[in-house]
């Protein structure tokens, strides 16, 4: 590793340059000490060794992916500057949008159409909180690899680290949300399931690694399949957001259908990996158990209605716990699909 | 070893038609029209740590192709690069930078997809800024940048990156003049330190001048690997097979309909023959002989050469003068000269016949060389013929030394206290 024939200097064989190159190279063909700073540091430093390849293995790819964290947090952090460059109040925007949708929120379902659930509104933002970083993060990372020709074409840098980006910066809104959520549910004065608050980091964990994996499917794909960005958008924005009891509740609106039917469908809802994850986050932003009295009917026997179903925590961490087992095998699939399609992305663009 | 290059090959598919919807998709399913294109086959070849290697090669050999394997953008279809070392890739200048971000946010941006920590960028930004020099505009967004500063800035970024292993495709054209020697001052301040370089060019020159190997390809093989001159000469000879001239449109004088507005080198385009009703003699052939030098269809520096005009004359005429005049392939002239400076003039009988001009030496250094040859009366009277591009030869430089002439020097130390006026 060490440098012991340096390039010889243009014009040296000529002997006509008697500047400072000349002496540069006696300097270390002799041995004498060397002065350039930069030199010594090149000859001490070790060296990663790299191989470019059509069959790099998922551990070297993520790796790599572990060196470049840097730069994921550059592209993250100039997503958001670039979303909010030239505007004038700028990143507070991320925290107006939740908080005016909030806001709306409270007064449709409290005022305009009255479903009479007490604080309704903190019930459909604990779901829609974790729904919108999913959502976002896998909308936008589709179509990342594609939006970003021009990079990927011309700088090499582990590719994964674009899609990965966009989650990641998904993940940024998601706590500018998770701020202003906070906020309202102190000003309601309803407090979460402090006990069981661990159980968001057992929820939160499978959504990254779920939404990681389908945003490195998705994106790859979409290079060679351009249609891919608008079925996402549709598929993800309308018909799975509708699937996952966000608006509606499980208990309430689901459960009951279900049981009039086989059981097959019931463990068809639960396959959806959203599902588990969203109601649990309910389970703890929410906290209202048992029966809530609606307020709807002013006279007459009260109406009683239940959201959350009556699960121990337990039954939470196991589905969760099941939606990280299979977050991570498609997060190994994922992996190398895009390994196996990345190589052909800079003739594909 | 730097960089181990083991027998990388690159397939492109060609198809026909690109279809990438998926109705496209699914009604040509299975029956798109492709080509396939070996961009590189089986290409090895390693680099040596500290070692300067050029990449030599047409257009469309798979110079790029090769690049952007070792720096990771494309993967070869088999085989594959192991490099050694934090490698920067100069594939394009400023390829990474974000429109909307100020200088001093790309500078980031860059240095982190050039694989520096924050930490590391934080203690040469000011180098950069002062290398690109744009210590007024850094705060500007990037999209106000004019594409010199544009081109300064990524230079800038990629050479501060402290790289082991840098790749240059062709970028060291970029910028007015000064920045260009400041950018191959650069180069070679990075060979000085022991670094590795691995770089494309089309300048022939430019690989003489500072690389230590080069490798030659043509149509995505290996055609070789070897010291500069030697690669330099390969690589015209692989031209020369091709049937191509060097830097050089068609030998062949093209109608003026089809070269139309093309402007030829050396302004005079398109004046093949001059026109006139009257013209007794004209040029029939013109050869170009090196004796001494073989089966080889070049020249090199110092070596003699011949020109051989054919003329055939109509009809018998007095006082008649050859000129000749030599150019490189930038259209300078190089040398102009006629039998009349060398007070000669020739009374031709009708019919055809040849002069010769005898070059005892041809002092050029590389390069592909045209023979543009005239007949006029004496004094310049009358313009009998005219023929640009009659000819051509190619020499080729053993040394290392780079410009267009040799003169033959030598150096001497002298010593201390000599009068220096």
């Amino acid at each position: 590793m060490a440098i012991e024939v340096p390039a010889p200097p243009p014009g040296a064989e000529q002997g006509t340059q008697g500047d400072g190159s000349s002496r540069g190279l006696r300097q270390v063909v002799d041995g004498s000490p060397v002065a350039d700073p930069a030199l010594e540091a090149l000859v001490g430093r070790t060296k990663v060794t790299r191989v470019v390849s059509a069959h790099v293995s998922v551990l070297d790819r993520l790796t790599e992916i572990w060196r470049s964290r840097e730069l994921l947090v550059y592209l993250i952090r100039t997503e958001i500057k670039v979303k909010y460059k030239n505007s004038f109040l700028g990143l507070v925007w991320s925290m107006i949008a939740p908080a005016m949708t909030l806001a709306v929120f409270t007064v449709v379902f409290g005022v305009v159409m009255k479903n009479g659930i007490p604080n309704f509104v903190i019930f459909l933002f604990s779901g829609l909180l974790l729904w919108n970083f999913f959502q976002t993060g896998v909308i936008a990372a589709t179509g990342v690899v594609v939006n970003n020709a021009g990079l990927v074409k011309k700088v090499s840098f582990p590719r994964e680290i674009l899609a990965l980006a966009a989650i990641g910066s998904a993940g940024v809104f998601f706590f500018f949300q998770a701020c202003v959520m906070s906020i309202f549910m102190l000003a309601l004065g309803t407090p979460p399931a402090w006990h069981l608050f661990w159980l968001l980091l057992f929820c939160l964990l499978p959504t990254l690694v779920f939404a990681s994996a389908l945003a490195l499917l998705l994106a790859s794909v979409n290079v060679y399949l351009r249609d891919t960005q608008h079925l996402v958008e549709v598929l993800v924005g309308a018909a799975w957001f509708w699937a996952c009891p966000i608006v509606y509740s499980y208990q309430g609106q689901v459960a009951q259908k279900l049981a009039h039917h086989a059981a097959i469908f019931k463990t068809l809802f639960f396959l959806d990996p959203m599902t588990p994850l969203v109601m649990t986050f309910q389970r703890v932003l929410y906290n209202r158990m048992g029966m809530v009295a609606l307020t709807t009917s002013p006279a007459g026997h009260p109406t009683y209605e239940q959201l959350l179903p009556a699960w121990p925590a337990t039954s939470y961490f196991e589905m969760d716990a099941l939606v990280l087992a299979f977050a991570l095998v498609l997060f190994y699939v994922a992996m190398l699909v895009f390994g196996r399609l990345a190589g052909n992305f800079a003739e594909e663009l | 070893m730097a960089v181990d290059v083991q027998q990388v090959s690159k397939r492109f598919r060609l198809y026909h038609e690109k279809y990438t919807s998926l109705k496209e998709k699914v009604i040509h399913a299975g029956r798109v029209p492709y080509e396939d294109l070996w961009a590189l086959r089986d290409v090895s070849f390693d680099v040596k740590e500290g070692e300067t290697v050029g990449i030599l090669g047409r257009n469309g050999s798979g110079k790029s192709t090769l690049l952007k394997c070792v720096c990771g953008v494309l993967q070869p279809t088999s085989g594959q690069v192991v490099v050694r070392g934090k490698l920067a890739g100069l594939l394009e200048l400023g390829a990474g930078f974000q429109q909307d971000l100020s200088g001093r946010e790309n500078i980031y941006l860059n240095g982190s997809m050039l694989g520096m920590s924050k930490r590391e960028v934080d203690r040469v930004f000011d180098d950069i800024v002062a290398f690109a020099e744009l210590e007024q505009f850094i705060d500007n967004q990037v999209k106000f940048y004019s594409s010199g500063m544009y081109v300064r800035l990524g230079f800038a970024v990629a050479v501060n990156v402290d790289p082991d292993v840098l790749v240059i495709d062709e970028v060291l054209a970029v910028g007015d003049e000064r920045f260009q020697r400041k950018c191959m001052d650069r180069v070679k301040q990075f060979q000085r330190e022991g670094r590795t370089i691995l770089f494309v060019s089309h300048s022939p020159d430019q690989v003489r001048a500072i690389c230590d190997r080069a490798v030659v390809l043509g149509d995505g093989e290996m055609i070789g690997l070897g010291a500069p001159g030697e690669a330099v000469r390969l690589f015209r000879e692989r031209l020369l097979e091709a049937g191509d001239s060097l830097a050089l449109p068609s030998p062949e004088p093209e109608p003026a309909a089809v070269d139309g507005g093309d402007p030829a080198p050396g302004g005079a385009a398109g004046a093949e023959r001059v026109p006139g009703s009257h013209r007794p003699v004209r040029v029939a052939g013109v050869t170009v002989e090196h004796p001494g030098t073989g089966e080889r269809p070049y020249l090199t520096t110092g070596e003699p050469m011949s020109v051989r005009i054919a003329y055939e004359a109509i009809e018998a005429t007095e006082g008649v003068v050859f000129v000749l005049v030599m150019r490189d392939s930038n259209g300078t002239m190089l040398l102009q000269t006629d039998t009349e400076v060398l007070g000669q003039y020739f009374d031709l009988p009708p019919g055809p016949g040849a002069v010769e001009f005898a070059f005892e030496t041809v002092p050029f250094l590389d390069g592909a060389y045209d023979i543009v040859v005239g007949i006029q009366s004496r004094r310049g009277g009358v313009l009998y013929d005219w023929q640009e591009r009659a000819g051509k030869f190619e020499v080729m430089n053993p040394g290392k030394a780079v410009g267009i002439v040799s003169i033959p020097h030598r150096v001497t130390l002298l010593p201390v206290g000599a009068d220096v006026p």
